[in-house]
């Protein structure tokens, strides 16, 4: 028994995937059903005149056609739930994200009519016969253009088309510290747009029985409970209470699932409308139209360092691309999840970001994998590269020269930043180290020396990070503009036989909550992991939840599962002292059961749940049954780190990179499944490499999406990947009862400059200092033919 | 992604699909692997009235040499093609390249004949088919006729194909055991299409090139035989040298196309580099 | 105008009237409500779709219902070597091996690895990568689904050998 916390368990969850028996929202059939297709602009920017349905309803198995006319004005737009102030404490501008357009349509892919059928190919079909009169107007797709004067607005209220400007840090001081360096790096560069593409494309099913006046959603959603808390008080003015919000089986969602979306408020209305279900699934062509992509950053990036190479000064100019309306979180990526992140692992003294936000005519960006941790870690990382390079520095020692010293966290504070937050605990000089012996660095040096000798480009890229996870202190987001708290409910329910049942308000949309959880639980009471079942997703079982995101999960949703364990435990005390006839202070627990400390008198833990639930010889005074539910509010963020080191090839003919190598060395704190966890990394770096090599989506001049597929829009597959050489060190996270800090976006948020750091070394003798991003195989090939300059 | 309607109609033999192209009229496709077509269809870019099935058509599902010819069905699947022994022996370039297009379960599916009458001019065949001086067999209900590749070919996604007509059959001449051939493909690396397919024969017996031919898929708007290349190599020593001054010809005269994976600047190069891999595999 | 057609799917035959637009993967997931098989693009690139008809690998997104009129199809549902839950190698090897995250390209994935290990039993690393390139997952980053596939290589060849 017991003991399962750091073992490689197997998953629990895998039987229902290799089986064919997952169930995805798509998968739900209702009786009645009908399907809905959601009929988009083809037009970034353009007016409707008019909308001719009549064709259409004509159509046999045509149910309902609406328009956004169709929409009351007591239905709200769906909201943003982060609110940034602009620099002079004016509010952010938020305009209306409406379910369908009423009159403009502002990006390609908005909403324009929703066709109900009674099969989705007469949705479809029907959905031909709909007439929209457009008048196209200019558009503009890149954040850079849009707040430049004369750009196209996006909504007439938001002048210079800028949802808000922010700064953080101490910009005088900044400003001094570079205007005394002795070297400045600078680099201007394009965090580019990539669309998360988890594989099950988004779905939603409204549901409304009017026998009863209730409602369920079934969605494709990292987190069921805030969808139904933003849905319901703020777009279609419900009684929570009377809603049900289900994410079953969920394929991925890196992000892309967090956010609430139109579709999901339209199939609940419209299904109370019709009082049947509508089902809408995407196709994958909507969903590069309307998943919420990720990144889309246009940045000046200066690093100062003094003689010796120590930094002394960053200063970041940045403009965000939010798209055409603010998601759910999109305020706070490049803000809150950036701006603070830009202390990185150094002791830089001087740090200031002048950000501003953009409206654009295209589909939102918010919370990819990582969430403006990326795009400071790739700032970051892409500067001391550069200025390692120009100074004439190995690009490892420079790192380690100005990394933080080690802390623990709790013999040794937490490490304030310039930057607002303050770091948990860290060793960053270890995992640096680690790494580097993985790779084998000198040795490495060497063989590419002699490799360019052979007229073979190898090159070495580092990239070493740190993140801020375990989604957060409720008070403090709350200062900073969140308009939710972050914390996670948990329920643990002791069954009369002694098996648990555990409800999280964490979602697992891949990453083996139902495995981890347990393995947590069992430990915890001491109990067989086949005696322990989570359940997640409905909000019918789960009392309440903020979801998964941030990683968050673990270290917030898990800690919250270990404060209804306790409280089980404590109550479990009193009724074992009672059967023994001892006090609770006599009384250990351990390994499943209560034993008297000193003897060998104990009582099991599935004894001690019967007689909760069966109260015959019971403390007086205590309540029967044992069932507690805990809402943890973490004290701090987690700061996971770590250092990743690639290894490439570059075909000095046709400039087509190979990644030949990726060792990832990550600091999660403590690790309740290392096989899952290494599982996240992988993942993370995969998709890390992505952006630095393959995806980017593409816009023309009319901010028209020029590659929605997969035959253009590149995916990394099987053969573009090497295998993953992870490591590990452990600095447990000080603030929470299992020092977990999170590992979910790591390998997302190191890999990106590691890769492209590679790539430049590996062009070292052409000069080159900067590519951008995807480094295709025509971006390596003209960097090296163009003495110098990337772009 | 759902098609718009159409009757279906299945033919069994290449009589039966000519009887049901004459029945359809005009507004009727015929269905091969389906990998193209489908697709364009369910975006709904294709609308056709009929959809006529020709996957199940065994008399056109072949791999055989006949009379000195290589003869391909035009129902063959690439997996066919990329697995035959007389293809491997006869025409090793062919093989790999049936080999190299889309994946596995694409491979399965589509066919020679598909990917031919739909003259994408990112695909892969074209090119080693105008090295081996393919000629494509066309049936009508008035009867067979051949045309030599480079006539079939006439442009963008455009063919000699008749609406009446079915492509049945591809073949080449069976080449001297001492040839040599080879296809090199840089890959667009979403679609897996190609930027660059370079498709190379020649004989290098006595350590000289000699009936070189050399032909390019997804370079310009249709395959074409680099002759400019074949000329300045033919009789030259089997050199590194030669090879790099030849293939500075690899696209002379060829309106280069260019997409947001290649720039016409970047596709001509990787032409003269996947060139010289080619000829350098010959050696 | 519906058209009618007779399968057999994982051993069962089925007699259905479909539309002939209906693709081999909805008839499949809407109408016998094998919802194993999975719909990841529009463009047959990503694999999620993947079934087997007459013992090859296909994209049953990219195939008409009617086309597999006559046809032996078998779908994740079907991999179960004695039909009766006893787990095939690759289901063994996938679970071992953590080669799925949020399994929703997960079917598709075991059906490309058992048309590859039908043909080259004794796979290498890079044809492995080479023969599941046309299924995209975007949660491991393939490197445990190629040790996945390993396990389930070298289970196959002990059961081979032990006969």
């Amino acid at each position: 028994m017991a003991n399962y916390i750091g073992q490689p368990v197997k998953r629990v969850e895998d039987k229902r995937f290799i089986t064919g028996k997952g169930k995805y929202t798509d998968d739900i059939v209702l009786p009645n059903m009908t399907f809905a297709y959601i009929l988009r602009s083809p037009y970034a920017h353009a007016t409707i005149n008019g909308i001719d349905i009549s064709e259409a309803m004509a159509m046999d198995g045509v149910v309902a056609i609406y328009t956004g006319n169709d929409i009351p004005e007591a239905v709200a737009g769906v909201p943003c739930g982060w609110q940034v102030n602009f620099k002079n404490g004016d509010t952010m501008k938020e305009p209306p994200h409406p379910l369908l357009v009423r009159r403009k349509v502002r990006h390609v892919g908005d909403g324009v009519a929703m066709i109900i059928a009674t099969s989705r190919e007469i949705a479809r079909d029907a959905a031909d016969l709909v007439e929209v009169d457009y008048d196209e107007h200019d558009a503009v797709a890149n954040p850079a253009d849009a707040v430049k004067p004369g750009a196209p607005l996006v909504h007439e209220d938001a002048p210079n088309n800028l949802a808000f400007d922010w700064e953080i840090g101490d910009k005088e001081k900044t400003d001094a510290a570079m205007s005394g360096a002795a070297h400045i790096t600078r680099l201007d560069f394009v965090n580019q747009r990539v669309v998360p593409n988890a594989m099950e494309p988004r779905a939603a099913i409204g549901d409304y029985d009017d026998s009863k006046d209730h409602y369920t959603l079934y969605t494709s959603s990292q987190n069921p409970h805030l969808t139904r808390l933003l849905m319901c008080a703020f777009v279609l003015g419900l009684p929570e209470h009377k809603v049900r919000v289900v994410s079953p089986d969920v394929g991925g969602g890196f992000g892309s699932k967090i956010f609430h979306y139109t579709e999901e408020a339209l199939v609940v209305w419209a299904s109370r409308q019709l009082n049947v279900p509508v089902k809408w699934t995407s196709d994958r062509s909507e969903a590069f139209l309307t998943d919420a992509h990720g990144r889309d950053h246009v940045t000046t990036a200066e690093l100062g360092l003094d003689a010796d190479g120590n930094f002394v000064g960053l200063r970041i100019n940045t403009v965000a691309n939010m798209g055409a309306y603010l998601s759910t979180f999109a305020p706070a990526v490049p803000t809150y999840l950036h701006g603070t992140l830009l202390q990185g692992l150094y002791t830089t003294p001087a740090i200031h970001i002048d950000l501003k936000a953009a409206f654009t005519h295209t589909n939102a960006v918010d919370a990819y994998r990582g969430a403006g941790r990326p795009e400071a870690t790739f700032l970051l990382e892409r500067l001391v590269e550069v200025a390692a390079m120009e100074t004439g520095r190995d690009p490892a020692q420079l790192r380690l020269q100005n990394f933080i010293p080690a802390f623990d966290g709790v013999n040794e504070p937490g490490y304030q930043t310039q930057v607002a937050l303050q770091y948990d605990s860290g060793d960053y000089h270890a995992a640096l180290h680690k790494a580097m012996e993985m790779v084998g660095y000198d040795e490495f040096r060497k063989e590419q020396a002699a490799a360019r000798e052979q007229g073979k480009l190898m090159g070495i890229g580092f990239s070493t990070y740190i993140e801020a996870c375990g989604i957060a202190p409720s008070a403090v987001v709350g200062a900073l503009g969140a308009r939710a708290g972050l914390f996670e409910s948990s329920q643990v329910r002791v069954q009369p036989t002694g098996k648990v049942s555990v409800y999280t308000g964490s979602h697992s949309h891949g990453q083996g909550h139902e495995t981890t959880f347990a393995q947590v639980v069992a430990d915890q009471f001491g109990i067989s992991l086949d005696d322990v079942e989570i359940v997640h997703g409905d909000s019918d079982s789960v009392a309440f939840g903020m979801g998964t995101y941030g990683s968050r999960s673990l270290a917030v949703g898990g800690s919250a599962i270990v404060a209804s364990c306790q409280k089980v435990i404590d109550k479990g005390a009193k009724i074992a002292a009672h059967l023994l006839e001892v006090s609770e202070e006599d009384l250990e627990f351990a390994n499943g059961k209560w034993s008297v400390k000193g003897t060998d008198k104990s009582v099991g833990f599935g004894d001690v749940a019967l007689t909760a639930y069966v109260p015959h010889n019971y403390p007086e005074n205590l309540e029967p049954g044992l069932d507690f539910s805990s809402f943890y509010d973490p004290k701090n963020f987690t700061y996971p780190f770590g250092a990743h080191i690639c290894i490439v090839e570059v075909d000095p003919e046709t400039g087509k990179v190979e990644v030949k190598r990726f060792v990832a060395v990550d600091d999660v704190g403590n690790v309740i499944n290392p096989m899952i966890v290494d599982g996240q990394i992988h993942g993370g770096v995969a998709q890390g490499i992505g952006q630095a090599l393959f995806e980017e989506v593409l816009y023309d001049d009319n901010a028209s999406l020029l590659n929605g597929s997969y035959m253009d829009y590149t995916m990394p597959r099987a053969d573009d990947l090497p295998m993953f050489e992870v490591g590990r060190t452990v600095t447990p996270c000080p603030h929470n009862p299992l020092g977990v800090k999170g590992a979910g976006e790591a390998g997302c948020i190191a890999a990106t400059p590691a890769v492209v750091n590679a790539v430049v070394d590996a062009l070292r003798p052409f000069n080159v200092k900067d590519i951008r991003m995807p480094m295709t195989p025509e971006r390596v090939w003209r960097a090296m033919h163009s003495n110098g300059n990337g772009h | 992604m759902i098609p718009t309607t159409f009757s279906y109609h299945r033919a069994n033999s290449v009589s039966e699909a000519l009887q049901l192209l004459r029945e359809c009229g005009e507004d009727a496709k015929l269905l091969a692997g389906g990998h193209s077509l489908i697709p364009a269809m369910k975006l709904r870019l294709n609308q056709p009235e009929h959809l006529i099935d020709i996957s199940r058509m065994s008399d056109i599902r072949y791999i055989k040499v006949e009379g000195g010819m290589l003869k391909i069905g035009a129902g063959a699947t690439h997996s066919d093609i990329a697995k035959s022994s007389d293809v491997r022996q006869h025409l090793p370039m062919l093989a790999e390249t049936a080999a190299l297009i889309g994946d596995p379960a694409v491979r399965n599916k589509g066919t020679m004949g598909g990917v031919m009458a739909h003259a994408d001019p990112a695909a892969d065949y074209p090119a080693p088919l105008l090295v081996a001086g393919a000629e494509i067999v066309i049936q009508a209900a008035g009867g067979e006729r051949v045309v030599p590749l480079t006539s079939f070919l006439t442009g963008l996604f455009e063919t000699d194909l008749g609406e009446q007509e079915i492509l049945t059959e591809v073949r080449m001449p069976v080449f001297p055991s001492n040839t040599k051939s080879t296809y090199q493909k840089f890959m667009q690396p979403a679609s897996r299409y190609a930027i660059v397919g370079c498709a190379a024969m020649a004989s290098v017996d006595g350590g000289t090139f000699s009936n070189v031919r050399m032909a390019f898929s997804s370079v310009g708007d249709k395959a074409f035989r680099a002759s400019d290349v074949e000329n300045a190599l033919n009789g030259q020593p089997c050199s590194e040298d030669a090879i790099n001054n030849a293939v500075q010809h690899a696209v002379n005269g060829v309106d280069v196309l260019s997409d947001h994976f290649a720039s016409v600047e970047y596709r001509s190069h990787v032409a003269k580099v996947y060139a010289k891999r080619a000829l350098m595999a010959l050696l | 105008m519906g058209v009618t057609i007779q399968v057999k799917v994982n051993g069962k035959p089925y007699t259905s009237e479909v539309e002939p637009r209906q693709l081999l993967t909805h008839y499949l997931r809407d109408t016998l409500r094998l919802t194993g098989t999975h719909v990841g693009c529009d463009t047959s690139s990503c694999g999620a779709c993947m079934v087997h008809v007459d013992g090859e690998a296909i994209k049953s997104c990219t195939m008409l219902a009617v086309q597999a009129d006559g046809c032996d199809i078998k779908t994740i549902e079907g991999m179960s070597p004695d039909g009766n839950g006893t787990l095939h190698p690759l289901q063994e090897g996938f679970k071992e091996e953590h080669g799925l995250q949020c399994g929703f390209c997960t079917p598709g994935m075991i059906m490309a690895a058992e048309a590859l290990l039908k043909e080259n039993p004794n796979p290498s690393e890079a044809e492995i990568r080479h023969a599941i390139e046309g299924n995209f997952c975007r949660c491991t980053g393939y490197h445990n689904i190629v040790k996945s596939i390993q396990y389930a290589a070298e289970k196959m060849k002990k059961e081979v050998q032990h006969g």
